[in-house]
């Protein structure tokens, strides 16, 4: 079966993942999994399911929902979690704005994903929620390369990078006090092409904005964003008619799409394998605010 | 494919970013965007060389300040293996990072500038990477190219490195004489080192064998998470249950007898699930359930093992700290939380026999304390017996954690060695 008992990196990713997502379980008393719909979540979910078959996956999962998604992605949400029967909690960005919680930016780059901030928090709050299930990856950013899997987060829900848990071995220290909770990411080691390959591997469905399709789109950036009622478009930014697909999900307003014909998961492997460009510098705008966009928005308790 | 871990300890002096930047580039692992990104920060900051650390120095603060503070994570792959690196900062102030990034490693790097020679941080990352159990070590003698290439140069560091390495026990050890900033030896042979027949840096880390680091022969299950579905409408599903953890050693299979500590009741294996299919075997590292014969009362923080090879179940144990506080100090009395598995028990530091000096091996035994990144011998008295093996024989089996029980924080690593 195993010659010299090796194990592919997929199998060890995935053990690995599954030992975590198992010691949570074990150790919180109100865990629940952020689930946006996008790839890596639906990993995450397909790891829940496997780490506790054939029981059903013993947390909740939770959308922020910025209220500016893609269709398609709301769609399958909804689906998936009505198959695995698992309890759905959207905290909405709109009701955080319908309550004063927070102001809606303006102007030509107005984007809602900061405010989730804020939504997510209080969420946490609400629900008591000890610790959260994130799909975050530490090769997507560089801010991420130096979180632990168990990332501790304080009353406010700041990371302090600079006082961090040291983290050996499978040793996770998951003690808080009241009102402290942690964050957890089992797909720390995982990168891009990892996911990809996973998802083929397992057979996984995923959102059909993965795949490349005709679209409107206008360049901005660099970027080509999608025509949406969310996003005020300039003069000088025309729509015109793309083969396109997603390689991030996220928020209609600040996730672009990138040329492409792969219409096929091995397509698209094909191409991740081959791209000389990261996701989020080619595919997301809340990133290139600076050089510490990402480190800044963690502290305040982004994801 | 598999995975290298690998943990690699220096300075930006050392050059050891150039080195992982020279890893990622030469086998094109960095992105177009993210080499841009690091040359216009560059030259903003009035550099005349695209500066590769800043590749890997990810916090706010370790770009002003231009050191690495913390443990990064970075991910290759080549055709051959996929490899992660535990980039650590090498000052002595950081000893508890780079004990953190060595304690899952495959392999260790240690950094040698070939014109200073061995030097006390080389020899102090060399003892951490052994206190740690790293089953392989490099020594990368790096800026050849400022030697004039010299064989020389390279065989004198390796015959003093290998004189010290005989006071350690480091495995397996390897000599690789390089220049990070021009690229010899790192994923290519150079031609301008022909004296040298050994393997370039990457090709060793793609080939080095590391399947048999594990221990495959002392079976040993800590029993994570009891899986009860409670499902009432399902039949087949009401009496499931199913132990679930991840192999700390040996091999499992279905119909072997096992034993279940504390109560030392045995019984047979009925069927191993991994991610929800049945699978014949299973070893460390997976994550599987098991499916016994005989209902026995088993819960997390036991321990599965085989009849006639048995873990220490422990209450004393002696042990090597690395103690990881600014906040406290370790002394006798001192008291604490300890994880260790799947098992968390309280303790109390009964005796410090020595604090060892991390750069000359020199044991001081009126040591009275430890302090932040110092490190020394200990004996704990647990609340709990614990299942633990040496560290030596089992690296998770026999490491653990220490956390403060009014703070919360880890503030030491433990490696057993002696239980009982």
């Amino acid at each position: 079966m195993h010659p010299d008992y090796q194990m592919s990196q997929l199998d060890v990713l995935e053990s690995e993942a599954i030992h975590v997502m198992r010691e949570v379980a074990a150790e919180f008393e109100r865990p629940v999994l952020l689930f946006s719909g996008g790839k890596d979540s639906i990993v995450m979910l397909a790891l829940a399911e496997r780490a506790f078959w054939p029981a059903r996956i013993p947390f909740p999962v939770m959308h922020v929902d910025t209220g500016h998604n893609f269709p398609e992605v709301i769609e399958f949400r909804d689906r998936r979690v009505a198959e695995l029967g698992v309890r759905l909690v959207v905290a909405s960005v709109q009701a955080s704005i319908d309550a004063g919680r927070v102001v809606e930016e303006t102007g030509r780059h107005a984007s809602r994903n900061r405010l989730q901030t804020v939504t997510l928090l209080d969420a946490i709050e609400e629900h008591r929620f000890d610790a959260l299930f994130g799909g975050a990856r530490r090769d997507e950013e560089k801010a991420r390369a130096k979180e632990r899997v168990f990332s501790f987060r304080d009353e406010f829900g700041q990371w302090d990078p600079k006082n961090q848990r040291p983290e050996l071995w499978n040793l996770y220290n998951t003690r808080l006090h009241r009102g402290e909770h942690i964050r957890v990411f089992p797909l720390s080691n995982w990168t891009e092409l990892d996911i990809w390959s996973y998802l083929e591997r397992e057979s996984l469905e995923i959102p059909v904005i993965y795949f490349a399709h005709q679209r409107q789109v206008f360049e901005r950036d660099g970027l080509l964003l999608a025509d949406n009622p969310y996003v005020p478009r300039g003069e000088d930014e025309p729509l015109f008619d793309a083969l396109v697909r997603y390689r991030t999900v996220g928020d209609m307003t600040c996730t672009g799409a990138v040329s492409s014909t792969a219409a096929t998961m091995a397509e698209v492997i094909t191409e991740v394998a081959a791209t000389r460009i990261t996701e989020r510098g080619q595919t997301r705008a809340d990133d290139r605010t600076s050089e510490a966009a990402m480190e800044d928005r963690k502290r305040e308790g982004y994801f | 494919m598999d995975i290298l871990r690998f943990a690699t300890a220096g300075s930006v002096d050392d050059g050891k970013s150039t080195l992982i930047g020279r890893l990622l580039y030469d086998s094109k692992s960095i992105f177009a965007d993210q080499l841009e990104a690091v040359e216009r920060t560059s030259r903003d900051r009035g550099e005349d060389y695209t500066n590769l650390a800043l590749l890997t120095d990810g916090l706010r603060a370790e770009r002003e300040q231009g050191i690495t503070i913390d443990v990064a994570y970075r991910y290759f792959a080549t055709p051959r293996r996929k490899f992660i690196i535990a980039d650590t900062p090498g000052h002595i102030q950081y000893t508890r990072n780079m004990v953190t990034g060595a304690s899952t490693a495959d392999l260790a790097v240690v950094l040698v500038d070939a014109r200073n020679g061995l030097t006390e941080q080389s020899r102090r990352h060399a003892f951490l990477a052994t206190l740690l159990r790293v089953p392989h070590m490099v020594l990368a003698v790096n800026k050849m190219d400022l030697v004039d290439y010299d064989v020389e140069v390279f065989e004198r560091i390796c015959a003093e490195f290998s004189a010290f390495a005989a006071r350690l026990q480091v495995g397996d050890l390897t000599f690789v004489p390089v220049s990070a900033l021009h690229g010899d030896n790192v994923v290519a042979r150079s031609a301008n080192m022909p004296w040298y027949d050994g393997p370039s840096l990457l090709h060793h880390l793609e080939r080095v064998h590391i399947a048999s680091d594990r221990n495959l022969i002392d079976v040993r299950f800590p029993v994570q998470y009891v899986i009860r579905p409670h499902a009432a409408t399902d039949a087949a599903l009401h009496d499931y249950r199913g132990y679930a953890g991840q192999v700390a050693g040996g091999v499992l299979r279905p119909g072997d007898e096992v034993l279940h500590l504390p109560s030392g009741f045995s019984t047979t294996i009925r069927a191993i699930e991994a991610a929800g299919t049945a699978v014949p075997e299973a070893f460390a590292p997976m994550s599987v359930t098991l499916l016994l014969n005989d209902d026995v009362d088993i819960s997390r923080g036991d321990m599965i093992c085989r009849p006639n090879n048995r873990p220490a179940a422990a209450q004393d144990i002696e042990a090597m700290v690395c103690w990881m506080s600014s906040e406290r100090v370790l002394a006798p009395r001192t008291r604490l939380v300890v994880k260790h598995t799947t098992r968390t028990v309280k303790a109390i530091v009964t005796d410090l026999h020595y604090r060892i000096d991390v750069n000359t091996l020199h044991r001081d035994e009126s040591a009275a304390q430890l302090g932040l990144n110092e490190i020394g011998r200990v004996r704990l008295r647990l609340t709990q017996p614990i299942f633990c093996d040496p560290y030596a024989r089992n690296r998770a089996t026999g490491g653990l954690i220490l956390i403060d029980e009014t703070t919360n924080a880890t503030i030491g690593a433990a490696m057993i060695t002696e239980a009982g």
